[in-house]
């Protein structure tokens, strides 16, 4: 029998504030976003304030921004400056649309702030080459551009890069990446490996699931729940609120229109529920640093 | 059950009333770090409390971790449990801090077989019979002492990623005034609305990050409203430094008691604490 999972408590809020639009239309992306796919857009200020309010009650501990690219929204900044004056948020972001004068606003604002501001800049190689052979011609070039403007303006940005490789490669590759961000002047560099999902445009770039690759019951056994990230999270959409921020492409995974039709348990039926339990917590800001095990 | 007012905490199906107090001195994080630890009883009884709270984590990164514990249970301080006392003694496989940088795991692991090695049987039997958690009354204020949160042992609860409504649902829904944690080793504290109060007490095993040698402890003093004190605490570091280089422990460790600067364990802390520190 399929497990379910609570929600434990509405830790992490995460919404997707570009939808699916992004400049980019990376290989691996597991939504398939691109400059044309609309099949989520846009979540309004409006709506964003509405849910923020909301999340005061539920006793919300972190915002997360994702997309698309969250700095195609027009009010991001605005969102980020109402976001940090009630907690702490992190942007996951391709880094190629970031302005000078947009990240100095966001300086200012997490200055004036208590919380902490994280931005997740995706790279997912260390070279042009490796990179762009992903993410796109020139974007290796551009992010890095992202990167170095945010390291001048006192941010300490997470560089998240998605495991395109097999795992005998990972310190090679993670140490590539360190000395790729101390070149830039990044001292000590925060970079965070995640796990790819096999799923949307990742399937054509390796194979899908399996159908014997579903959690059961029994599996729940044991297990610390806490590392599925549906039992502290739920995803905010133009459409909806949504499980979590892996399966909002598939229907079953909406749960209501707001968070209050969101808060019940959900049947781990989706086969991306496998990968989360056998990956863990794929999405924490918990990142590694940038020195080598001597 | 008589006077069992709102107070009251059922343990066993029994109700008791917490234990009433005016002023404690309570901290975390001993860390194995005995020369310390003397310090700040020492500040403490100077003060003048009713008691001293510890909210566990006895062991880890220092020497000779044996050493601690007749020092607190001699003039009866009351001892909880963290998440290393937990693993110690139950022999788990680390820490559970959860930490995935290679690094972080490497000098974790030193700690922890290091500390795990060196805690005697008679000790690790204390650990484990140490409670998870301790409700007082302080002056009119319902206190609910914790070691990561009320609700996980091992959560991190840093003060630029605790919102003040999440922490206020936390005071309510576990009925008390005022929660205390240690666990991440930083010292902080906010006031919620209504009077409620969520403390970091911080930790006494090492210096919290600023570049200083000295540790921090809290006064909590609920005589007129509830008032909360962060003493620093100086103490003879170079001679904790000295016995660590003498068992061997790693000199990044050994860096951190010379020069007040963390220097592992460093991918938990959020954007605007890592800034606080060097590394
Ligand atoms: S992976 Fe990120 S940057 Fe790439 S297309 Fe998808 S949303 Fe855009
Ligand atoms: S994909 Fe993961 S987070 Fe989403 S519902 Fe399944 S187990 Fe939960
Ligand atoms: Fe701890």
């Amino acid at each position: 029998m399929n497990a379910r999972a609570e929600l434990h408590a509405l830790d992490d809020l995460w919404f997707q504030i570009s939808g699916t639009i992004c400049n980019l239309t990376c290989h691996h992306c597991f939504i398939s976003c691109s400059p044309t796919n609309r099949s989520f857009d846009l979540i309004p200020l409006e709506d964003v304030l509405r849910t923020l309010e909301t999340s005061r009650r539920l006793g919300v501990k972190e915002y997360y921004f994702t997309g698309g690219e969250p700095f195609i929204h027009p009010a991001m900044v605005e969102i980020l400056e109402h976001t940090l004056e009630l907690g702490p948020a992190t942007v996951l972001t391709n880094g190629t649309l970031l302005k000078r004068l947009v990240i100095a606003r966001l300086a200012r604002a997490e200055t004036a702030s208590i919380y902490s501001l994280e931005l997740r800049v995706s790279i997912d190689g260390y070279s042009p080459e490796t990179n762009d052979a992903i993410r796109g011609k020139g974007t290796f070039a551009r992010a890095m551009a992202g990167v170095r403007l945010l390291l001048e303006h006192g941010f300490l940005p997470i560089v998240t890069v998605a495991q395109t490789w097999e795992d005998d490669r990972a310190e090679e590759v993670f140490h590539g990446f360190v000395e790729l961000l101390r070149g830039e002047g990044y001292e000590r560099p925060r970079i965070k490996i995640i796990p790819t999902l096999r799923l949307g445009a990742e399937v054509e770039r390796s194979r899908g699931y399996y159908a014997s690759e579903r959690i059961t019951e029994d599996m729940l056994e044991d297990f610390d729940e806490s590392q599925l990230i549906c039992t502290h999270s739920r995803m905010v959409t133009n459409r909806g609120v949504y499980v979590c921020p892996i399966l909002i492409d598939n229907p079953a995974a909406r749960m209501g229109d707001d968070l209050d039709d969101a808060l019940g348990a959900y049947p781990l039926d989706q086969s991306a529920c496998y990968t989360c339990y056998v990956g863990g917590a794929v999405c924490s800001n918990v990142c590694a640093g940038g020195f080598r095990v001597s | 059950m008589s006077g069992a007012r709102s107070v009251a905490t059922c343990v066993r199906g029994v109700s008791v009333s917490p234990e009433r107090f005016d002023r404690i001195a309570v901290f975390g994080g001993v860390y194995s770090n005995h020369v310390a630890l003397e310090a700040v009883l020492a500040d403490a009884r100077r003060r003048d409390v009713d008691a001293v709270f510890c909210l566990g984590d006895l062991g880890a990164f220092g020497p000779n971790p044996d050493k601690i514990f007749p020092l607190l249970v001699e003039p009866g301080v009351r001892v909880m449990q963290g998440n290393y006392d937990d693993s110690i003694s139950r022999g788990l496989a680390d820490c559970q801090c959860g930490y995935t940088d290679p690094r972080d795991n490497y000098f974790a692991k030193i700690s922890y077989d290091y500390t795990f090695d060196h805690t005697s049987d008679r000790w690790k039997g204390f650990l484990r019979s140490l409670p998870e958690s301790i409700r007082i009354e302080l002056g009119g204020y319902r206190v609910l002492m914790s070691h990561g949160s009320p609700r996980k042992m091992s959560e991190f609860l840093w003060e630029s990623t605790a919102p003040t409504h999440f922490l206020d649902k936390m005071v309510a829904s576990y009925d008390a005034d005022v929660v205390l944690a240690t666990h991440s080793g930083l010292h902080w504290k906010r006031e919620l609305p209504s009077d409620r109060h969520f403390v970091n007490v911080g930790v006494i095993g090492r210096p919290a990050n600023d570049g200083s040698t000295n540790v921090w402890y809290s006064l909590l003093d609920a005589r007129r409203g509830f008032d909360v004190t962060f003493i620093p605490v100086d103490y003879d570091h170079e001679s904790l430094a000295l016995e660590m280089k003498h068992e061997g422990l790693p000199t990044e460790f050994i860096d951190t008691i010379r020069h007040g600067w963390w220097t592992t364990c460093l991918e938990i802390l959020p954007s605007k604490e890592r800034k606080k520190g060097r590394f």
